[in-house]
């Protein structure tokens, strides 16, 4: 595999929306949020738009790759949904970053940061792009039910991006794929065609809460430990694992099967929440800022959600 | 049906330190201070355990509800 990450960048929403700020029209608490979910406060977007969050964390991420504008050739974009449905932000985000070249958005769920590093990989072995824009920039808070204690606490909004070119770095990339519509699932709005049946109402996002964990927990102990062992690798020779921050309870139950320090398991979700896509690049950047990712650095990125589906890549620095 | 709330009985020690004794049948979730995810944690030992798949269901309240629960896939 000839992909390499160059630079990273993300962008948090400025308001800040704590717990206490959510139990002032919602019957919760921040004990009940927080010992389930290990949320204490997430960013929401308000007067600011969605692609504002995606040309910031794309600005900064063609700054941290130190690479120019006019050298990128394909831009992806993860979002589960954007603020338009067409043109894709792909495209939106362009002009302000001072990119000109094909840009599409891809939708994997939670999943989508992953999809996009494995289509980014094609697109470089086919030799169609050379350097490409990722942006995983998610604004659940725009579609989760807001009269739902048990789901719309657990949301934030985000975006986060990487430059990828050709060099050494990500080693593998994989998927599984195990669909279920019931678990997890929101709806667009109906339209307003005069041939369609029964136009029904968009359902805002629904969650079986219990079915996603056992599903997330299973899944990605599993992908993680066939990923280390086809690769001869043992959890301990794994610097970081970037797991998608669903849930502090579910990076937990990971952590322990795989028996490894919280040290190797870093997390922002008591500040961000869940992201949807963007959680896995918003994180792996905050490392990158902190200096975090030294060269020779192993890191497991690892995320799940609706489909139901899950992405593991292995990526050294 | 003994065995089942037997092994119920010993994750839920063995998740949240608490003292055999003090669960029983009709003891609700909500009483022992096992929460929807802790419930989802136990279910995921006990389809290993059994050899099931279990699909958790709304008004899941008491032990003996995940008791007959676990009972109806075993059998089915």
């Amino acid at each position: 595999m000839r992909l390499k990450i160059y630079g990273t960048g993300s962008a948090l929403p400025k308001r800040v929306v704590t717990n206490d700020d959510l139990a002032a029209f919602l019957d919760t608490s921040d004990e009940w949020i927080s010992t389930r979910t290990g949320i204490r406060e997430r960013r929401v977007l308000s007067e600011e738009t969605l692609q504002s969050l995606a040309e910031r964390a794309g600005a900064m991420a063609l700054s941290s790759a130190n690479v120019a504008p006019e050298a990128i050739d394909y831009v992806l974009v993860s979002t589960v949904q954007a603020e338009t449905l067409t043109p894709a932000l792909a495209c939106d985000i362009q002009p302000a970053l001072g990119l000109k070249c094909m840009g599409m958005d891809l939708n994997a769920g939670c999943t989508g940061f992953i999809a996009a590093l494995a289509v980014a990989e094609g697109l470089i072995a086919s030799g169609r792009a050379r350097k490409i824009l990722i942006v995983s920039a998610e604004a659940v808070t725009r579609f989760a039910d807001w009269r739902d204690r048990s789901t719309c606490v657990l949301f934030g909004d985000a975006a986060g991006a990487c430059v990828v070119g050709e060099g050494e770095g990500v080693k593998d990339i994989r998927f599984v794929s195990e669909p279920r519509r019931d678990v997890l699932c929101a709806t667009t709005p109906p339209g307003n065609s005069p041939f369609a049946g029964e136009l029904r109402p968009a359902e805002y996002l629904k969650m079986q809460g219990q079915e996603v964990y056992k599903f997330a927990v299973s899944h990605a102990f599993r992908d993680v430990r066939e990923m280390l062992a086809d690769h001869d690798l043992q959890p301990e020779d794994i610097d970081f694992y970037v797991l998608h921050q669903a849930n502090m309870r579910i990076l937990e139950a990971v952590r322990t099967r795989l028996k490894v320090e919280p040290e190797r398991f870093p997390h922002n979700i008591e500040r961000t929440g869940n992201t949807s896509s963007a959680t896995v690049p918003v994180l792996l950047d905050e490392l990158n800022r902190a200096g975090r990712l030294k060269p020779g650095c192993r890191v497991i990125l690892n995320a799940f959600g609706a489909g139901l589906c899950t992405g593991t890549a292995l990526v050294e620095f | 049906m003994d065995n089942v709330f037997e092994k119920i009985v010993e994750t839920i020690v063995d998740a949240k330190g608490i003292d055999a004794a003090s669960v029983k049948p009709e003891s609700t979730f909500k009483d022992l201070n096992v929460d929807s995810l802790d419930i989802a944690e136990m279910v995921m030992t006990l389809e290993d355990e059994f050899g099931i798949t279990i699909e958790l269901e709304e008004g899941i309240a008491t032990v003996q509800d995940l008791v007959n629960l676990i009972n109806e896939r075993i059998a089915g």
